[in-house]
């Protein structure tokens, strides 16, 4: 009973993206650069060094006329927990400046923009291409940075920024229900910009541990996989799709091998 | 003392050594690390109190409602409203980027009048009183010559009380040109026109068809009201609704849907007709609204009997006959079946027999008028003004044909062929003065060269975009309108919509620049251009004429932020069984079934351009945002190159590789394009989207990619007059 308890109280926040659903629309994309006060360049063509917490990759079945197909992936940052979900994420694990966190009371891996002095092992270190480096000072034409959010800071020259599944919106929330003499939340109470914003309800966000989440049930439905799952990171992202080329393209195999 | 070398050496490592040892360095390297980020520059956004306005989105005819979320008085998100009947909370990329055009470097900032040449970009500010009292006594001169059908407009919709109030100035001064710009709205009105005998719009209810049959149509792209349409995807997603694509490329609607079938570029009508053949000929289809004794009937049935059988459309089509036989079959036995077209985004008209031989489909199949089905929608009905009283020569212009000739002789059943537009005033037709209101037509209609001739040709445009858009940097004088974050409005959503919607956009902030409701500026024209224009304008202010339109709604709209109440709204029409005709009563039936082909030689150019829509890409009225055009694929757009889609076969075939360069021709010009090799198009094409090769608005958005509109041209459909061309022939050699 005592540790039932205390394993409802650890948090994992992850969302389950239905690929079917999906259409490569990107309200997600501009959701997060409108929610999170994300920079933008005259030209980000250059998808390297474009800021986009959240991207849109677009898969191809590798088939020709008329056999081809398309699938979009919208990737955030993993979060991933690392083997045994102990907290040793790729980028975690190799910061020296304890700029990014694992926080252990909900699974988000943190990213904290006074304490990077911008030496980008985590980005080497992440194998999802979450992670960003502002190579240059954000730049807003006059007057519009009166759209800038107070929730989120403004990141400057020469740190690394990445998706923090919305956590000013997890602080917001828990705010309010502590200010109304609560100690949990509700499903509803947090969801990221990305998940409101979608407008075919592909994205499902909550608590992995929580069976009353959606997302509890959805991550084990049989077309569930993650990215590089052989790396055991442990992301807490998952995707559901039906084709099969789709969910094998959700990691590496040789050519031969069965999954 | 003397230094010498060992002195001078122990001195300097000494103190180096000592330094190392001292707080200095390790204080300096953390200070150079907080000072490089915290420069001034780095903007620190204010906190304050955080509210929500609910508001309505007007970037798109889709109609969403919107919660705008506040700072004190700083808008700071754009997000969807939670139990909206459109949008029930989702919102698309454009709609969330709507405060970058309202707080944007491209707005129109204050009146403007043209000091240069036209283009030019000079302009010196006027106050709002000299820049009305100069259109006013423009429209007094015109008058004056007793030409006052020659003052036109160009509107981006005809629906809601702004583009009626400008309507209504048109009539009431003697004009008949209220243009709306072309869509597939247009063909669709057309066809109901001809087959029901009314103008009405075509209405799908989408969420609770049972199979859907798509003829090109961007269902998940932009078509129809696009959040509302990517919501039904997910629904039919989950109850595992039949989706079927026709269309020569792999669009994200043909790859979402569960089976594709690329057709020949502009003979989807055949296919339709191939279909009508076989549910024809299986008795596959219903009486309900087949009135099997009418002649409409009767020749439509021996037409597609005699002339598409599925062996002859598979040679037009290019599609098996198996597949065409077993498609009629799945589609006519499913429950609730329903056809769709119009390519893309919908913002081209097509030709009308293909619109009439998709809806034919509809028909056969009975499902029409009823849930899951097809219905006629009206225009909304609450804009129910008094009368008004013109002048003579008010009364005399008002009854002159259109310029566009919608209305009278070959184009009788057309409401607005602005198509037509250029066309008609290079050829002659004179337009001497030209209203533009929530559109761009010198960058989104077809021919660009065609429409900057026509605009040289006509004496004074007045603007009234809120942002510096190709033209307004046309145009004579510039009035421009609050955005939608700033201003009251009616919202109505109309677009393919079977239950519309009315939402109320509202000030959500106060107007950032020295700019004027639309709304407002019309009826201050109307004022000082005097009797009897102003008598038909009685209300006080823009703000007062909405609320006494809404009347007892406007309660409801401004609590609620909408209202769907179908009094309100627009009404269904109920069609009575056996009252469509199919043949449209159309003599020559031949004439609407009729191939679209660009006459030019296949030799000097063997390829066709295909325009194709993208969600990523804003091609309307609106330029496409910084946060929207950042989503843009770089397979899309690469610096400032624009690349098109061919499949590696067509490469081959021109010697071009992926990335090569190659100049794009066709019979309208050339473009230097870079070139994207992708398996999900037809072997002969070459794809560019729509809505990138701008040359007004910032530097976020011109000067990158090529306006598509530049390469193609329009192809008069005879049957109607619409602009049935899909695209052009075209020819990509390598650069």
């Amino acid at each position: 009973m005592k540790e039932e308890q205390s394993k409802e109280k650890v948090k994992k926040f992850g969302m389950v993206i239905d690929l079917d659903k999906c259409t490569g629309c990107g309200a997600c994309m501009v959701a997060c650069m409108a929610e999170n006060n994300v920079p933008f360049k005259e030209d980000e063509s250059k998808k390297l060094d474009s800021i986009t917490w959240l991207r849109i990759y677009k898969l191809t079945n590798g088939k020709s006329f008329p056999d081809a197909d398309i699938c979009y992936l919208p990737r955030p940052c993993q979060h991933c927990g690392g083997k045994g979900d102990h907290g040793h994420s790729p980028c975690v694990s190799v910061c020296p400046a304890t700029a990014t966190d694992y926080n252990k009371e909900t699974g988000i891996v943190s990213q904290i923009y006074t304490r990077c002095f911008g030496c980008r092992y985590c980005m080497a270190a992440c194998p999802y291409h979450a992670r960003y480096f502002n190579w240059w000072d954000p730049v807003w034409p006059d007057g519009m940075e009166k759209y800038l959010s107070p929730n989120v800071s403004v990141r400057m020259r020469g740190v690394v920024e990445k998706c923090s599944f919305c956590f000013h919106r997890y602080q917001l929330a828990m705010d309010k229900a502590y200010y109304e003499g609560r100690r949990e939340i509700e499903e509803t109470e947090y969801q990221t910009a990305c998940t409101q914003s979608c407008p075919a309800n592909a994205i499902a966000f909550g608590d992995l541990n929580n069976s009353g989440h959606a997302v509890y049930e959805l991550k084990k439905d049989k077309n569930a996989f993650r990215l590089l799952e052989r790396l055991q990171t442990n992301p807490k992202v998952y995707y559901l799709s039906s084709r099969e080329w789709v969910r094998r393209a959700g990691d590496n195999y040789l050519k031969d091998e069965k999954k | 003392m003397k230094i010498d070398r060992r002195c001078f050496l122990s001195l300097g490592i000494g103190g180096a050594a000592g330094l190392a040892l001292s707080p200095i360095p390790w204080k300096l390297a953390d200070d150079s690390a907080i000072w490089t980020q915290m420069w001034p520059w780095t903007p620190v956004p204010a906190d304050g109190e955080a509210t929500y306005v609910k508001s309505a989105c007007t970037l798109c005819p889709g109609g969403c409602g919107i919660s705008v979320r506040k700072i004190d008085n700083r808008a700071v998100k754009i997000e969807g409203m939670e139990g909206h009947p459109v949008n029930d909370g989702g919102i698309c990329l454009l709609g969330l980027s709507g405060l970058q055009l309202l707080y944007g470097p491209n707005r129109v900032k204050t009146p403007l009048k043209r000091a240069g040449e036209r283009g030019e970009g000079k302009w010196v500010k006027i106050t709002w009183e000299e820049a009305i009292s100069e259109v006013a006594k423009k429209l007094g001169d015109i008058k004056e010559k007793g030409e006052s059908n020659s003052v036109a407009c160009i509107s981006g919709s005809d629906k809601g009380t702004v583009p009626a109030l400008f309507k209504r100035f048109l009539s009431v001064f003697g004009s008949p040109n209220f243009m709306r710009m072309p869509s597939i709205q247009d063909s669709y009105e057309i066809a109901n026109n001809i087959s029901l005998g009314f103008i009405a719009q075509t209405g799908f209810d989408l969420e609770h068809a049972g199979f859907i049959l798509s003829f090109g149509s961007g269902l998940i792209e932009g078509w129809g009201s696009p959040v509302r349409m990517i919501r039904a995807n997910s629904s039919w997603r989950k109850a595992g609704i039949k989706v079927v694509q026709v269309e020569p490329r792999l669009s994200n609607s043909a790859a979402k849907a569960d089976k594709w079938i690329p057709v020949n570029p502009g003979t989807e009508y055949a296919l339709a007709l191939g279909l009508a053949h076989v549910i024809i000929r299986k008795s596959l289809y219903r009486n309900d609204f087949v009135h099997a004794g009418a002649s409409g009937f009767i020749r439509f049935r021996d037409l597609v009997l005699s002339n598409y059988s599925p062996d002859s459309v598979e040679k037009i089509t290019g599609i098996k006959k198996e597949t065409i036989e077993a498609l009629a079959v799945d589609f006519a036995r499913s429950e609730r079946p329903v056809a769709i077209c119009g390519r893309g985004q919908g913002k081209s008209q097509g030709s009308l027999g293909e619109v009439m031989a998709v809806q034919a489909l509809n028909v056969l199949v009975g499902n029409i008028n009823k849930e899951g089905g097809v219905f006629a929608v009206n225009d909304p009905a609450y804009i129910a003004w008094p009368a008004y009283q013109s002048d003579a020569v008010g009364a005399a212009g008002i009854k002159k044909e259109r310029i566009d000739g919608a209305g009278s002789g070959k184009y009788g059943f057309a409401k607005s062929l602005t198509n037509r537009f250029a066309g008609a005033v290079n050829s002659g037709s004179p337009v001497s003065l030209l209203f533009v209101l929530e559109s761009n037509p010198v960058y989104s209609l077809p021919d660009t060269k065609d429409v900057k001739d026509a605009f040289k040709k006509i004496p004074f445009i007045v603007s009234f975009s809120s942002f510096m858009d190709e033209t307004a940097l046309n145009s004579d004088i510039i009035l421009p309108n609050h955005v939608y974050l700033e201003r009251y409005e009616d919202v109505p959503a109309t677009a393919g919509l079977s239950k519309p919607v009315v939402s109320l956009a509202r000030p959500v902030v106060s107007p950032q620049f020295n700019t004027k409701h639309a709304g407002d500026v019309i009826l201050l024209i109307a004022k000082e251009v005097g009797s009897p224009v102003a008598d038909a304008f009685p209300w006080k202010d823009y703000q007062t004429c909405l609320e006494g339109t809404a009347g007892d709604k406007w309660k409801i709209l401004n609590k609620e932020g909408f209202s769907s109440d179908p009094a309100f709204t627009a009404q269904v029409v109920n069609i009575s069984p056996g009252r469509f005709d199919l043949s449209g009563g159309v003599a020559d039936l031949s004439i609407l079934f009729t191939p679209v082909n660009s006459e030019e030689d296949s030799k000097a150019y063997p390829l066709f351009l295909l325009p194709y829509d993208s969600f990523r890409i804003a091609n309307g009225y609106i330029g496409t945002p910084p946060f929207v055009i950042k989503t843009v694929e770089d397979t899309v757009l690469k610096g400032k190159d624009i690349l098109v889609e061919i499949n590696p076969a067509t490469a081959r075939a021109n010697g071009l590789s992926a990335g090569s360069y190659a100049t794009l021709k066709t019979p309208k010009g050339s473009a230097r394009v870079k070139v994207h090799l992708f398996e999900g198009i037809m072997p002969g094409l070459v794809a560019m989207p729509r809505g990138l090769g701008h040359t007004a608005y910032d530097n976020y958005l011109a000067g990158k990619g090529i306006n598509v509109n530049e390469l193609i041209g329009t192809v008069e459909d005879p049957a109607s007059g619409l602009d049935a061309a899909w695209g052009i022939r075209a020819n990509l050699i390598k650069a």
